[in-house]
């Protein structure tokens, strides 16, 4: 997968500079490049969720990498995003202990509630709906994780319903 | 009820905090280990009580530390592999989250025993509250003196790190996990050598699960031997099983290894039994990765003996007629679910995952996930099973790593007992496309009925 490039310079803040130092320094001396994971994880949350070729240089340049350290990185594991994602980004089980208990259902729901398909973003850039694979919740399906949690037992559309009328009035006040 | 051991204490209300944690007898482990014994000790009781590897390949945990090169003089990693994402899998979510204290107590009293300074618990990056729970944890275990500079005073010093992942099944491999600690993709490494030679960083590291470092404590607190007393035979101790599917009670439970499986899946302490009162039709009792079985071979061996929840009863028989303990991701399907769809979605899983290092595993996944489409919608061939057949074959044991096996065992296994669901699906095409198959009492009798 490509990434997108926005001609956006990206320029954190001196707090998240600290931060990025702080996470490589966990590590042993010489051996900073292990905080590539958690550093990315940090620059994608300052990004809108996301990370453009800009934001991926600005870390070679604040870890001293070179860039194709990050990319290759970046574009290996799935929970980094290389496109502009929605406010709210709902990622879906669908492997076999949720798909048997109504995960494909939830997938089917919120493609029809949001009027998008997996992998498209609402034309208010609320929503992305993305199907990821276990998470690790498979006791407690159907589910789906949205930011830093899980929301579970999500088997009738008025749970459903009432979860994303949350998001929406949370995403509203943020702007 | 069963011996707890993992989950004695998960019912005490605030035992997420040091206090409460401390009040039930909490680190006393680590005193013990740093002012009575001495490393080769540790090493030697949990030797004896047989503790086997609780991520899934169950190999025997004190003979892996007894493998860690401590004479090069290199700096000792532990490893804590918490990057849970086996499909049926859920358990070592559950301790982290509701007694983070049980982990950093056993990477404590292992980093000792290893005599490590440095630990790191690799958590998948999706449980990103729960890599907070383990900051927090750590960050009071430090205030209260069990980590740091010169623990309680023994010139011991240890620190340990809580390192995300970021979304990828094979870092659950220990080779993987150690390329992605180093700021890496998750290519497993050819072994040897073996991590306790040439591990993180090229030096001696122990790759542990997160279950098998909690079952440390109690293990040092009360001796290898009275572990091992509990149990059955080689399968010592206790194991936490996550149960899910089509079940009463899908939870997270801590079993004396032994458990009739009978009695797991319908007494109310455990899974309470098949959901809307439906039939069994089949179970993965160990991860996605471990072949699936029929209820009738699951409740019973070949041999007609009841099959028991331990290593031994649910690998007999072998892969014909056999399973695995795995990682204790149990999952039970109704009469209503479709083998031919499942193995479908486990293998799309799979080519999802898989690294693509090795061709074997990067082709023959996505082939065989094309193919089981194909079937689940109508399109197949009887040949095509056979084929499945033959490139699943052709996985198992020709890759670096064992995602390959893991990716070969649930298609061989699904066509070897259900056979006539996949020729069903070529047969009847029109029909396979419909979600419910409503399935009666068994695979067998639901062909007699549609045959005629």
């Amino acid at each position: 997968m490509l990434a997108v490039k926005t001609n956006k310079p990206f320029n954190p803040s001196d707090e998240i500079k600290t931060r990025i130092r702080e996470v490589m320094e966990q590590y042993p001396e010489g051996k900073s490049k292990s905080a590539l994971l958690p550093v990315l994880h940090i620059v994608q949350d300052e990004n809108d969720g996301w990370l453009s070729v800009e934001a991926m240089d600005k870390v070679a340049e604040l870890m001293n990498l070179r860039p194709i350290e990050v990319y290759e990185v970046a574009t290996f594991y799935s929970m980094y995003n290389l496109k502009p994602v929605g406010k709210f980004l709902l990622e879906v089980c669908h492997t076999g202990p949720c798909a048997i208990r109504k995960g494909e259902w939830l997938v089917d729901y919120l493609k029809k509630k949001l009027r998008i398909n997996v992998g498209e973003t609402t034309t208010d850039g609320m929503f992305t709906l993305k199907t990821v694979e276990c998470l690790a919740a498979c006791g407690y399906a159907p589910m789906m994780q949205v930011g830093e949690f899980y929301y579970e037992f999500l088997e009738t559309p008025e749970k459903v319903d009432k979860l994303l009328d949350d998001f929406r009035m949370k995403g509203i006040s943020k702007k | 009820m069963g011996k707890k051991i993992l989950l004695e204490h998960i019912d005490k209300p605030g035992i997420k905090s040091y206090e409460v944690y401390r009040q039930h007898g909490g680190y006393a482990s680590v005193e013990k280990a740093l002012k009575e014994m001495k490393p080769a000790d540790i090493v030697e009781e949990v030797k004896k009580s047989g503790l086997r590897g609780r991520g899934g390949a169950g190999f025997p945990t004190g003979m892996k530390w007894s493998f860690i090169d401590k004479k090069s003089g290199n700096p000792r990693y532990l490893v804590c592999n918490a990057d849970e994402s086996e499909p049926g899998t859920f358990k070592d979510r559950y301790l982290m989250e509701f007694i983070p204290h049980l982990l950093i107590e056993g990477m404590i009293t292992s980093s000792i025993a290893l005599e490590s300074n440095l630990g790191f618990i690799y958590i998948r990056g999706e449980f990103r509250w729960i890599k907070k729970i383990l900051e927090v944890a750590i960050a009071e275990a430090k205030t209260a003196g069990w980590l740091g500079h010169n623990i309680m005073g023994t010139g011991y010093s240890l620190e340990l790190v809580v390192h995300p992942g970021a979304g990828a099944y094979i870092c659950g491999e220990e080779t993987a996990l150690l390329e992605s600690l180093e700021g890496k993709r998750g290519l497993p490494r050819i072994k040897p050598p073996f991590p306790a030679v040439k591990g993180l960083y090229g030096n001696p590291t122990v790759v542990n699960n997160v279950e098998t470092i909690a079952a440390v404590p109690w293990i040092i607190n009360n001796g290898g031997d009275a572990y091992a007393k509990i149990g059955v035979g080689r399968s010592t101790g206790t194991k936490l099983i996550s149960a899910c599917g089509n079940i009463n009670n899908p939870g997270v439970y801590e079993i004396e290894l032994g458990l009739p499986v009978e009695e797991f899946l319908n007494s109310e302490e455990y899974c309470g039994g098949m959901k809307d009162g439906k039939m069994l039709k089949a179970v993965v009792a160990g991860g996605s990765s471990v072949p699936i079985l029929p209820s009738e071979l699951f409740f019973k061996t070949k041999e007609g003996n009841p099959r028991l929840m331990s290593y031994e009863s649910l690998s007999e028989g072998g892969f014909i007629s056999g399973t695995m303990l795995g990682s204790g991701g149990f999952i039970a399907y109704d009469e209503d679910q479709c083998i031919v769809r499942n193995t479908w979605n486990f293998t799309r899983f799979y080519h999802h995952e898989s690294c693509g290092q090795c061709s074997p595993c990067r082709e023959g996944t996505g082939w065989m996930e094309k193919v089981l489409h194909s079937l689940e919608e109508g399109h197949g061939k009887i040949s095509d099973i056979d084929l499945l057949f033959d490139i699943q074959k052709k996985i198992d044991g020709n890759t670096i790593c064992p995602l390959g096996d893991a990716a070969a065992w649930p298609v061989a296994s699904a066509i070897r007992h259900f056979r006539e669901e996949f020729e069903w699906h070529v047969e009847h095409a029109h029909e396979a496309t419909k979600r419910n198959y409503g399935l009666l009492k068994s695979t067998k009798e639901y062909f007699s009925v549609t045959a005629s």
